[in-house]
């Protein structure tokens, strides 16, 4: 559903996964097996990054790492909120 | 990404609404602005506003990148579009009205007018078809603008030129923040915009101008957390920038496309639909680039169009100063299949993602 959404937004980076890279291009997976091809020449992307893709161009890579720790600080905060 | 999915759990929902209502009790009225069309949507797709205490209120600012082109640059596209280029552009701006007709109209008429995903397929199209002239319509925020830059930099081929409209958010921020009527507590700045240009660009307004700005992501939990802890800086009484999407918005931003930008385009003063002439506020094809622009190549300047259709809100809508229910036009004479404004073409436009939540209830 979100993924619907998302490619009719213009503005929505939908995240992708990337499956292969050559040169400027690379095909990502948007999950439910939609992969596309997406130029990569604005970041350092490796294949297995999760993206994100904004109307054909990867514009950033995300950081699986701090969205485990945004999840884990939100717990904390209101942990702490509820002492 | 499994990680979206968490980023939209109930409970840890319900436990930050309880929050804010924690922090929202110690004060008056609270009124934060977004600026971003995907806030919107997750906004009131998820009924946010329904969660939070009545005395805070998230209002949608210019954040649509189709509502604020001009008039007279979408006369422009028709303009070409009519002398027999071929126009390739966003799905959104379509049926967005010009002074007098839409693309769609003079499509039409006959034009030859392409819906592409991105400015790589115009790319591919103007290779494919030599014999034709393609003009891309280069709509979009900072999310969208390195995309033309990656292709103006390759070289696109020669019977390609752009129509570049792209506008910058921060200056439209610093203009709803001097609305002095608008009274913004806080801002939740744009995730996305935010990738490329980072976190720097929002310091001007808690240093400045003393107004909380968080940078924050598009799934609910981060619009919630967003205004959780711009509650929180209000009640400690000390406005600071915070970055809450982390796992997108590096503190720098997207060096390379900033770069990119920063060689094919210089900031210039610009209109915006509904909010006038912003100062550095639009991208412009700097001198050595100017053979791809469209409007030297095709001699097609328009100075003036009509940016508000009579009786649209519009320029009301943008800036959040009302809600798109308080047009009397909403879903009477205006609707998505004969939009008025360009609020209620775009999926991003304040009023169109009002329709679709009314139709779904
Ligand atoms: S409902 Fe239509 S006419 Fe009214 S402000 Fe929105 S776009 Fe303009």
């Amino acid at each position: 559903m979100l993924v619907h959404v998302s490619v009719i937004l213009m503005c929505l980076a939908i995240p992708a996964k990337v499956v292969n890279i050559k040169g400027d291009g690379a095909r990502v997976d948007f999950g439910e097996g939609v992969l596309r091809e997406v130029n990569v020449m604005l970041v350092d992307a490796k294949v297995g990054d999760y993206v994100l893709v904004h109307a054909g161009y990867v514009i950033q890579v995300l950081s699986e790492e701090e969205a485990l720790e945004t999840l884990r600080l939100w717990n904390e905060i209101l942990d702490a909120a509820e002492a | 990404m499994v990680e979206s999915l968490r980023f939209r759990d109930a409970t840890l929902a319900k436990r930050v609404v309880e929050k804010i209502r924690r922090f929202a009790s110690k004060q008056e009225t609270v009124k934060i602005c977004h600026v971003c069309g995907t806030h919107e949507w997750t906004i009131t797709h998820f009924g946010l506003r329904s969660l939070l205490p009545s005395n805070v209120e998230v209002i949608a600012g210019p954040g649509c990148p189709v509502c604020i082109v001009p008039a007279s640059e979408f006369d422009e596209a028709i303009q070409l579009a009519l002398k027999g280029k071929v126009v390739a552009c966003f799905g959104d701006v379509l049926r967005v009205p010009g002074s007098k007709m839409s693309l769609l109209d003079a499509k039409a008429e006959g034009a030859d007018v392409r819906v592409v995903y991105g400015v790589g397929d115009a790319v591919k199209m103007a290779r494919r078809e030599k014999d034709k002239e393609f003009v891309f319509f280069a709509v979009g925020f900072e999310t969208t603008a390195p995309s033309t830059a990656v292709e103006i930099v390759k070289k696109p081929p020669e019977n390609l030129s752009f129509l570049v409209c792209h506008r910058l958010i921060p200056p439209a921020m610093k203009v709803l923040v001097e609305m002095k009527d608008l009274s913004l507590n806080g801002f939740v700045a744009p995730g996305h915009v935010s990738t490329i240009i980072g976190v720097k660009p929002y310091r001007v307004f808690p240093e400045v101008y003393g107004m909380p700005t968080v940078v924050a992501g598009f799934e609910p939990l981060d619009v919630l957390f967003g205004v959780y802890m711009i509650l929180k800086q209000l009640s400690e009484g000390k406005p600071r920038l915070e970055n809450e999407y982390v796992r997108a918005v590096r503190q720098e931003g997207n060096v390379k496309a900033q770069e990119l930008m920063k060689k094919i385009f210089e900031v210039v003063d610009d209109n915006w639909r509904g909010l006038g002439v912003i100062p550095s506020s639009t991208f412009k094809l700097r001198k050595e680039y100017e053979t791809f622009d469209a409007q030297l190549k095709h001699g097609v300047k328009v100075e003036e169009g009509v940016d508000i259709q009579p009786g649209c809100k519009c320029h009301l809508v943008i800036i959040g100063k009302i809600k798109p229910t308080e047009c009397p036009l909403f879903m009477k004479a205006c609707t998505p299949q004969k939009p008025v404004g360009a609020c209620m073409v775009s999926n991003e436009g304040t009023c169109r993602i009002w329709t679709k939540v009314s139709q779904q209830i």
